[in-house]
């Protein structure tokens, strides 16, 4: 099975690792994640105003290119799965948004919400089966205390989503079952960590990180496992004087498959070259740029 | 053109997509919130204020730069308000005016770090600014 893989901004540069335990662990489950060409940032929060067009074009762009291939179109990073599975709703269902999205667009033929988006938890689920992922598993994670860390962007708001039940979830235990490790349910594991505002507001995020990582660590939590860097960055950033590490789940599954080692190496490669790649080029690495603004000021 | 705080209300209601007058005042919106405690204006008041045409209040409310758009308030809300909603209404009145960006570029670099995602500063520029 070929799907359309949309990575988005954060797994090119910051998450590189996320991205690159998602695709060695496609090839071991048997498909393939067809990156999109020409692909552009999703803008990383779905725009709420209702007569939002503009902010929205560039995931239209992302399943109309789906569409046009036949493909699924499937996502990592849960704020990428996010925005385009709520704009593509738009898409399906809200006429006006459909009609002047079109309007700008051009296309050959108007994008009516027909690409199916999943993420690549919900490919697990739903079309391998955790049943089946157990039995390719080759390192069981046997004796691992793991928590789920699901966040907002998963799972709400739940009638746009329909991931997975918002106030009880389970998708993330039962892979972490699958891998032969022992999910850990603890009280704040869908409660936000504060998102954007720790740009600004570090502290906010800090008090909302505080009580994710206290929560889990209390409930016995050994490792966190997320689908989002912005969660992990967060959680990362708690003041907790017990912090239990937080790893992305593509990561585990590599690890439980076999394949992390060979893929870390990979990614290690990828992000060595694009290191040495940077100067002579036009396209230069921002990120870097940015950073180095940071440490400057 | 100076709006009435009438106008003001119905473009806030045009624009979140919510109608208020459903609310029936639980509360559970607020006891959801986790920013709850930096709120002057809380989640369900959020909602009466937008009833009761008093608009401008919400407009200069420090609430608009503390919700997480996290969407319990409105994954919970047992009538179907999203209050969330509308405070980003609220927020994308405040920023669709001239020179009114909560963020701006020039003080990226200083909130730097870096671990910090790409994600965190697209997702800032898009709820803070046009």
């Amino acid at each position: 099975m070929v799907y359309s893989y949309y990575p988005g901004c954060t797994l090119k540069t910051k998450a590189k690792d996320l991205d690159a335990y998602a695709r060695a662990c496609a090839k071991v489950l048997g498909f393939e994640l067809e990156e999109l060409e020409n692909w552009q940032c999703c803008g990383g929060v779905y725009p709420l105003g209702s007569d939002e067009i503009a902010t929205k074009l560039s995931s239209v762009r992302a399943l109309a290119a789906a569409k046009e291939k036949g493909q699924d179109l499937v996502t990592v990073c849960a704020a990428c799965h996010h925005v385009l599975k709520r704009v593509n709703d738009d898409m399906k269902n809200v006429e006006d948004i459909r009609f002047r999205a079109n309007n700008y667009m051009e296309l050959d033929e108007p994008y009516a919400g027909e690409t199916k988006v999943l993420h690549f938890l919900e490919i697990l689920r739903d079309r391998i089966g955790f049943a089946a992922l157990k039995d390719k598993v080759v390192k069981p994670l046997t004796g691992r205390k793991i928590g789920a860390y699901y966040g907002c962007l998963l799972l709400r708001p739940s009638d746009r989503m329909q991931f997975d039940d918002p106030e009880n979830p389970s998708i993330i235990e039962d892979f972490i079952r699958a891998l032969g490790a022992e999910p850990v349910i603890y009280p704040y594991r869908n409660e936000c960590c504060g998102g954007y505002i720790s740009l600004k507001e570090k502290d906010m995020a800090k008090n909302q990180t505080d009580l994710i990582m206290e929560s889990a660590a209390g409930m016995g939590a050994e490792t966190l496992v997320t689908a989002c860097p912005l969660c992990r960055y967060n959680l990362n950033q708690s003041r907790t004087q017990e912090k239990v590490p937080v790893v992305y789940f593509t990561e585990l599954l590599a690890e439980a498959l076999g394949v992390k080692a060979e893929a870390a190496e990979t990614n290690a490669e990828a992000a060595a070259d694009a290191k040495g790649n940077t100067k002579p080029e036009a396209d230069t690495d921002k990120t870097e740029d940015m950073q180095e603004g940071g440490t400057q000021s | 053109m100076m709006q009435s705080q009438k106008e003001k209300a119905e473009l806030i209601r045009e624009i979140s997509g919510v109608n208020p007058s459903k609310c029936m005042k639980c509360g559970k919106c607020s006891a959801s919130c986790p920013s709850f405690q930096e709120m002057d204006i809380k989640p369900h008041q959020f909602v009466s204020y937008v009833l009761h045409e008093d608009i401008d209040a919400l407009l200069e409310s420090k609430s608009l730069w503390k919700c997480l758009s996290c969407f319990a308030c409105v994954e919970r809300c047992p009538r179907d308000v999203k209050p969330g909603k509308l405070i980003d209404a609220a927020r994308q009145m405040v920023i669709r005016q001239k020179g009114a960006d909560y963020l701006s570029a020039d003080e990226i670099p200083e909130l730097l770090d870096p671990e910090l995602p790409q994600q965190l500063l697209v997702s800032a520029f898009r709820r803070y600014r046009r």
